[in-house]
């Protein structure tokens, strides 16, 4: 097994696409390189559940070691352990579902899959570095082309939320380098100066250094991951953005962020430790704050932004809890939002295409005519309602039980508002859907089209796929979450 | 005995009904009810199958019938010791609910047959029914707090697709949103009370937790000094939020505020979910933890106040409605709140026999409660309408359902020999030990009870009869059926000598004595007497009395005003208070930074509009030009 096939896949794949005429050879080649890349990944997975039972214990496997700057021990150094392999699962499920779901775009669509696919290829490389400056390097390569899916392809306020998304994770990119940085200079290690992450672990990093350095980094990782109070990006981010865009920004990229947050919690604990209580009131302000400004919203798409950042503040909350229980809860938390997310996205994206509002006041009945898409919506909103059976109850209840075993009573407070925040999450739920696909019929945006006999038709094959590639990771997550936290584990 | 054969099976075939009618339901049209009918036969058949192994086969052991986990395997775990494990326990309070809960639901699976007929989504509607009954009987068969808690949701998101069933009626809409928010409210305290029993019991396991709370000192939360929350032993915290949770689903006041709007659903639903079984999961979930319960007598008597004054405030708010539903609504709470009466008078010494009279109460009323609801869907089916002011006289034109809603009149009344006789005697008999103004407040209930039942009774199938527009009969025989069935089930169940099935410490029966009964019957007897006077014939003296009780009535038929304040507390406080405030803030305050920063970075691109060329290619090049240079920049920084 070699995991720099998962950057070299979707590299090829973007070499390809430059290659391509016409937005049909385009999507063609896009999607075959999706799924080979999700093919690659299961039969990844199926190797790694090999080594566990043949006795290897190692933390990380599948390890890979280049030189790339020898005059600055930065190195392409590679290797999974089970949180890094459940991320690149989602990963190639979002964008294999992403590219489906974009299948008609025909503005610029070489340059459209061209900057999904080198989005993927910058996540993929995250997950995988074990090096910090690699880690880096691919972080930057999944920021820059949100900024320019959003600009050009987006809609509404489209140059202002692409600009303010920029600002922000540029932003959180400098702060991440300065805290990354000052780790390379102040660990000594036998070699010198290092980013590879296993010797910094095995040298420990000193007190001082970690309680100087972690929240440069955390915060940097964070506003990836909407930490209050920098998410203001991500309404208006996710809102302008083309559905596709939106998925991959939902689902994958705020994972980053998670991912990130929680490589630092692990590699500076004392550091974590003595951050906790901040990390853990901004991650129940933005649960609860979050979660009531939902309330208010009237645009699908902001609904689901909105409850991005309250459901992104569990991945903090299980971070800042730093039990193992509620770590595990946060990554549970990463991969079930990840999926369900990009779900609610592409319904969203399946509504607006055929109704051209999204306005949750123009809408209504739509189980009526389009009974598939209505499906998806109920379900990608039970899910995000915390709906046992499918993926979010598992990684809330981890969650839960995992903060609950921090005996303080400020840490106890916390994490009953968290709790609370499940009865707000089902008010705005409803709210949507009661309006939406519940009611009577009722499309403004297309009311003339109606009365001329035009029909609202259902999904076409392609959204069916995507909806149902990501429904089985839900559902498989939610129905059997042993497999899932053993990986992890 | 071993039934991990079989036992499996009762609540996986109704969920295998649900995925294939979900899936293929559109292409089965007709045949998909007659699907999931036969998958429920199968399971009604091995729930009593179970029950008779369990009860005439494996018998008692000491005195008792011993639980038994038949199936178990970890779900989730989150720590040593703390995991979600999915299992089926056996013993005499999941049993009886087994043979409830699949019997109840094939009666309904029935009556569905010939009362949806003709819907767009018959289908859909027996998958809704699998799904429910699914999630039901995972329910009653939980080894596992979270594991209740997990088939807890299910229900309750089954009940609210089924209260929603007719999707395009916003008041279905309204009905089905208020159920699952009001529902999920309590449940908020339901999970937080588990957080506490699971930390300081150190397991999720309910056999386990008893025997550790139960135990002398291994658990902290039993130990002496107790720990505490604002002066309130942390016992007693745990155990009162875990009984929110039960109040809400069996919709207890001040939580009893969606049941009667649940009544929008389809009426067989109404019957199956709203009357026998969802609604009666509040009273499981106390007999669960029964042993629990009885460490912490401040929580049972909390328990039997919430339980008389439900069955008191919604007896007297079911005498003013006029929505034949509605009134079998509250009567359903005002039941319920009888059976959590009853549970909670162990708070008051004894120990046994409010617990096995409160599940007898819970037994009897499911098979009288779901018949007086498919009564009154067939009645509906008839009339076209709710309300009974349009109705009467129907006796002639529906004898079958006239009979069977008699009988059932009388079960809930508690005539002898009725089945609602036995066991509302045992209940009362509990009171009177233990509780004598607790029994006189279930005197009073009974009374009411007899009275809004045959005012119902008398309205629908005596007085005037207006001239109605459909002339069909009562139904076919799947709707007839099953109305027969139960009515002879309400009759006969209560001659079932209950306490030697299920009780706490293997008690073996509850004697009532003769003279005893007098007072129960002769209150029940002057109740149906008035409902007699004032609705047997059309008369003007319902009217003069509601006018010259005006406020009162006014206040009752408003049912105490609670829907409106709970208005008031959702629109002005939660809505206008708190969500518009947050949403203004993050809007103007929050973002007002961002936006500073963002102007200033305008302003700042309007200096260096010229690299803007508008050309994607342009921009790639910056892109890569900026890595290769931030790259470029770092590697020779040193």
């Amino acid at each position: 097994m070699s995991l720099s096939v998962l950057i070299i896949l979707p590299l090829l794949t973007a070499i390809a696409l430059l290659l391509c005429n016409g937005f049909r050879q385009v999507r063609v080649v896009a999607l075959s390189g999706a799924v080979v890349q999700l093919i690659y990944v299961l039969w990844l997975l199926g190797a790694y559940w090999q080594q566990r039972p043949a006795g290897n214990a190692a933390a990380i496997l599948f390890e890979e070691d280049l030189t790339w700057f020898a005059s600055l021990n930065i190195h392409y150094h590679v290797g999974i352990d089970g949180i890094a392999i459940a991320m690149i699962l989602l990963t190639a499920l979002v964008t294999v579902a992403g590219i489906l779901v974009s299948w008609p775009v025909e503005k610029l669509s070489k340059e459209f899959f061209f900057l999904l696919v080198l989005l993927s290829l910058g996540a993929y490389g995250f997950f995988i570095s074990l090096d910090l400056f690699t880690l880096f390097f691919f972080l930057e390569v999944a920021v820059i082309p949100k900024f320019l899916l959003i600009g050009i392809w987006g809609s509404g306020r489209s140059s202002y939320s692409a600009m303010k998304l920029a600002l922000l994770l540029m932003g959180g990119s400098a702060l991440v380098f300065v805290g990354l940085a000052g780790i390379y200079f102040n660990t000594p290690t036998a070699n010198g100066p290092t980013f590879d992450l296993l010797q910094i672990a095995q040298a420990g990093i000193s007190t001082d250094v970690q309680e100087l350095f972690f929240p440069f980094a955390f915060i940097g990782f964070g506003i990836f991951t909407a930490l209050f109070p920098f998410h203001t990006w991500v309404p208006d981010g996710h809102s302008s953005a083309p559905t596709a865009a939106s998925m991959f920004l939902a689902g994958i990229s705020m994972k980053l962020g998670g991912y990130g947050c929680l490589r630092m919690a692990l590699l500076m604990p004392a550091a974590a430790q003595s951050y906790s209580g901040i990390i853990i009131v901004l991650a129940t302000i933005a649960i609860i704050y979050g979660a009531f400004a939902t309330m208010m919203q009237t645009d699908l798409k902001y609904i689901n932004a909105y409850s991005s950042v309250s459901h992104c503040g569990f991945v903090l909350l299980g971070i800042g809890m730093l039990t193992k229980t509620a770590m595990m809860g946060a990554v549970l938390q990463m991969v079930s939002h990840g999926l369900m997310t990009a779900l609610f996205f592409a319904a969203i994206g399946m509504l607006y295409d055929r109704t051209h509002t999204r306005q949750v006041a123009q809408l209504g009945g739509l189980l009526k005519v389009m009974p598939f898409i209505a499906t998806v919506f109920v379900i990608a909103g039970l899910c995000s309602l915390g709906l046992p059976g499918l993926s979010g109850f598992v990684a809330e209840v981890t969650v839960f039980m995992g903060a609950w075993q921090r005996e303080d009573a400020w840490y106890r407070l916390a994490t009953i508002l968290a709790c609370a925040s499940i009865v707000v999450t089902a008010v705005y739920i409803l709210r949507a859907m009661g309006k939406v696909i519940m009611g009577p019929l009722l499309v403004e945006g297309t009311g003339s089209l109606l009365q001329q006999g035009h029909v609202l038709s259902d999904a076409r094959w392609n959204e069916k796929l995507a909806a149902v590639l990501l429904i089985i990771g839900i559902v498989a997550i939610g129905v059997a979450p042993f497999w899932l936290t053993e990986l992890i584990n | 005995m071993n039934y991990s054969s079989y036992i499996t099976l009762i609540p996986l075939l109704p969920l295998a009904g649900f995925i294939i009618l979900g899936l293929f339901g559109k292409s089965l049209t007709r045949s998909a009810g007659i699907l999931g009918t036969f998958l429920l036969l199968v399971s009604t058949v091995l729930a009593f199958y179970t029950a008779y192994n369990y009860f005439f086969v494996s018998g008692k052991i000491n005195g008792i019938y011993p639980p038994v986990t038949a199936l178990h395997y970890t779900w989730l775990s989150f720590s040593p010791g703390l995991s979600i494990d999915m299992g089926v326990l056996v013993d005499p309070a999941s049993v009886m609910m087994l043979v409830v809960v699949t019997f109840i639901s094939l009666m309904v699976h029935l009556f569905s047959l010939g009362y949806m007929k003709g819907e767009d989504r018959f289908a859909t509607y027996y998958a809704f029914l699998g799904l429910f009954t699914f999630s039901m009987l995972g329910l009653v068969l939980s080894t596992n707090l979270l594991q209740i808690y997990i088939f807890w949701e299910l229900v309750g998101v089954s009940s609210f697709l089924l209260i929603g069933f007719y999707y395009d009626r916003p008041a279905a809409v309204a009905a089905a949103k208020k159920a699952f928010i009001v529902t999920r409210f309590a449940d908020l305290g339901f999970l937080i009370g588990i957080l506490i029993l699971a930390y300081y019991g150190g397991t999720l396991d309910f056999n386990m937790l008893i025997y550790r709370l139960t135990a002398t000192n291994l658990s902290p939360l039993t130990q002496t000094p107790q720990i505490g929350f604002m002066g309130i032993s942390l016992l007693t915290w745990a155990l009162v939020l875990v009984f929110i949770g039960g109040a809400g689903k069996s919709a207890m006041f001040p939580l009893h505020i969606w049941l009667p709007d649940a009544m929008e659903g389809p009426t067989p639903v109404s019957a199956l979910i709203h009357a026998a079984t969802m609604v009666v999961a509040g009273v499981y979930l106390v007999a669960r933890l029964y042993p629990v319960y009885l460490l912490d007598e401040a929580v049972l008597q909390i328990i039997t106040w919430v339980g008389a004054l439900s069955a008191l405030l919604a007896a007297i708010i079911a005498c003013t409605q006029t929505d034949i539903k509605r009134v079998l609504a509250y009567s359903t709470i005002s039941q319920i709140g009888y059976m959590l009466f009853a549970l909670g008078l162990s708070g008051y010494g004894d120990t046994a026999t409010g617990y096995s009279a409160s599940l007898f109460h819970l037994f009897t009323h499911a098979f009288f409660k779901s018949l007086l609801f498919l009564g009154a869907g067939a009645v509906i089916h008839f009339v076209h309408t709710n309300e009974i002011r349009e109705m009467g006289g129907l006796r002639k034109l529906m004898p079958l359902t006239h009979i069977t809603f008699l009988i059932a009149c009388l079960a809930i009344a508690g005539i002898p020999p009725f089945a609602g006789f036995f066991s509302k005697e045992e209940i009362l008999l509990a009171a009177w030990e233990n509780n004598r103004f607790g029994y006189i407040l279930g005197l009073v209930t009974s009374g009411l009870t007899a009275y809004y039942m045959f005012r119902l009774y008398f309205r629908i199938f005596w007085n005037r009869t207006p001239s109605y527009s459909n002339h069909h009969g009562e139904g076919s025989w799947t709707m007839k059926g099953p109305l027969l069935v139960l009515a002879a089930a309400a009759i006969t169940v209560g001659f079932i000598p209950f306490p030697h099935f299920v009780a706490v410490n293997g008690q073996e029966e509850i004697t009532v004595p003769l003279r005893f009964s007098i007072a129960p019957v002769a209150v029940a007897i002057a109740g149906i007497t008035i409902a007699y006077v004032l609705y047997f014939k059309n008369n003007p003296l319902p009217r003069k009395w509601a006018l010259a009780f005006r406020g009162m009535y006014k206040l009752v038929r408003h049912k105490f005003y609670f829907d409106e304040l709970y208005l008031f507390i959702t629109k002005k406080i939660v809505f206008n208070g708190i969500a518009k405030p947050a949403a203004w803030i993050d809007r103007h305050l929050v973002d007002g930074f961002m936006n500073g920063a963002g102007w200033a970075t305008t302003r700042l691109s309007e200096s260096i509009k010229a690299l803007q060329s508008g050309s994607v290619q342009n921009y790639m090049l910056y892109v890569f030009g900026s890595i290769i240079a931030l790259a470029a920049v770092f590697i020779y920084w040193t």
